[in-house]
């Protein structure tokens, strides 16, 4: 068991849940309410100094009472020690604070979270997907409920893609500055100014009298 | 992507040439027009996944693509012939993929390299096209997993014998068909069945 639990155990008392050890790793459960708190202190502390994130992810499992888990993956990069973090969350409500203010690398990884399994992170200063595209409208592909092949029908998925911007991929922020270095043309100029982030042509169905 | 090609893509020489019927003169020009874009077609690599490896072995010396006229990679999409989509195409890149091949000056042909270009593959997923087909219109499909480059050179071979069966009499060869109302290039339907599971992926449901 990493001596980490022990101190937050100390630290934070009731905030801490279980702990135990998996694989030779150890993991800690956190109340979700606070817990950009816990990893602030896990980060900043002296003799803790988990000053890497690695990863932070989510675990769905197939029992539906079971909540789902935002996973958080330290690493102390000056004493060499891993630390597993989980927090818990009600899957009717997927909420919990964002870590950007700690580590600006979790940027990304709360964006996947959120675009694969519907995580909202309070605070992101950014939160859109990010590897589907931004008007994907099928869900979170990483839920259990979410069907292999997509809610859609093929054609729809098709022609929903194909109306997707290509450009739109890109945030309001890397479009102001090339903007402000005279590199944006003309049409993505208009487009920076109404703030649109690709339109998806809605279907016309006067062929064949459907 | 919204662009109106209309009438615009054929220029007046094809309208008088489409006009004929095939005679000596035609048989000739076409014999000459053909010999010409089979020796020189420039191939826009469009390389997402490990068939792009086995396309850059097929570029490489060994096999060397350039025997064939392919003497130069066409980075740009307006100074290519044939599009060659070499692994699977995600959902994300399709329009990307659209764009390109509307970008690409006509005379122009598609080759899909491989199973997941040409049906999906083992991706029977939310994220993938099930086949390019459905995005562009496709003149040789290359199976494998990946194809070796044998293979690959074998459909590009195919695409010269194609080509040299086209003939200018026939106008609609060279006409630009963007996508209609729907959004789509092929009627919805169509596109769904297209996309129809088989082999193994029939075994899952569309909710497993």
């Amino acid at each position: 068991m990493n001596p980490s639990v022990d101190a937050l155990r100390r630290e934070f008392g009731p905030l801490i849940g279980r702990a135990l050890v998996s694989c030779g790793d150890t993991i800690v459960y956190l109340d979700a309410g606070r817990v950009a708190e816990v990893l602030r202190w896990l980060k900043e502390t002296p003799g803790q100094q988990y000053n890497y994130l690695v990863d932070v992810t989510a675990v769905e499992y197939r029992d539906p009472e079971r909540p789902l888990e935002v996973v958080y993956e330290l690493f102390s990069l000056e004493r060499r020690a891993p630390l597993r973090v989980k927090a818990e969350l009600a899957k009717d409500r997927l909420e919990i604070d964002s870590v950007v203010p700690i580590w600006a690398g979790a940027n990304w990884l709360e964006r996947e979270v959120y675009d694969m399994f519907g995580v909202s992170f309070r605070g992101h200063p950014d939160l859109r997907r990010i590897l589907m595209w931004e008007t994907y409208a099928e869900g979170h592909p990483l839920r259990k409920d979410f069907p292999l092949r997509g809610r859609f029908s093929r054609a729809e998925q098709v022609r929903q893609a194909l109306g997707a911007n290509p450009e739109a991929h890109y945030s309001m922020d890397e479009l102001s500055i090339a903007d402000a270095y005279h590199e944006l043309p003309e049409d993505m100029r208009e487009r920076l100014a109404r703030g649109e982030r690709g339109v998806i042509p809605e279907p016309q169905r006067e062929r064949g009298g459907e | 992507m919204g662009v109106s090609l209309g009438h615009a893509a054929q220029g007046p020489g094809t309208q008088v040439l489409s006009s004929l019927s095939p005679n000596w003169m035609t048989t000739k020009l076409d014999f000459l027009v053909n010999w010409a874009r089979t020796s020189s077609l420039w191939p826009m690599p469009f390389g997402t996944a490990c068939c792009a490896i086995e396309f850059m072995a097929t570029a490489a010396s060994r096999f060397d693509m350039a025997r064939f006229g392919m003497e130069r990679m066409a980075f740009s999409p307006r100074q290519s012939d044939v599009l060659i989509c070499a692994g699977r195409l995600p959902f994300k890149l399709a329009p990307v993929i659209r764009r390109i091949y509307d970008q690409m000056t006509q005379p122009k042909w598609v080759i899909s390299m491989g199973a997941c270009a040409s049906t999906g593959g083992i991706f029977d997923n939310y994220a993938m096209v099930q086949g390019i087909d459905t995005v562009v219109p496709v003149d040789v499909y290359v199976p494998g997993c990946p194809p070796r480059p044998e293979g690959l050179l074998y459909g590009i071979l195919l695409l010269h014998k194609k080509i040299r069966g086209e003939t200018v009499v026939d106008g609609s060869l060279r006409q630009e068909r963007p996508l209609d109302q729907t959004g789509l290039r092929l009627p919805p339907d169509v596109v769904d069945e297209l996309s129809e599971p088989f082999g193994n992926s029939i075994h899952q449901t569309r909710s497993a």
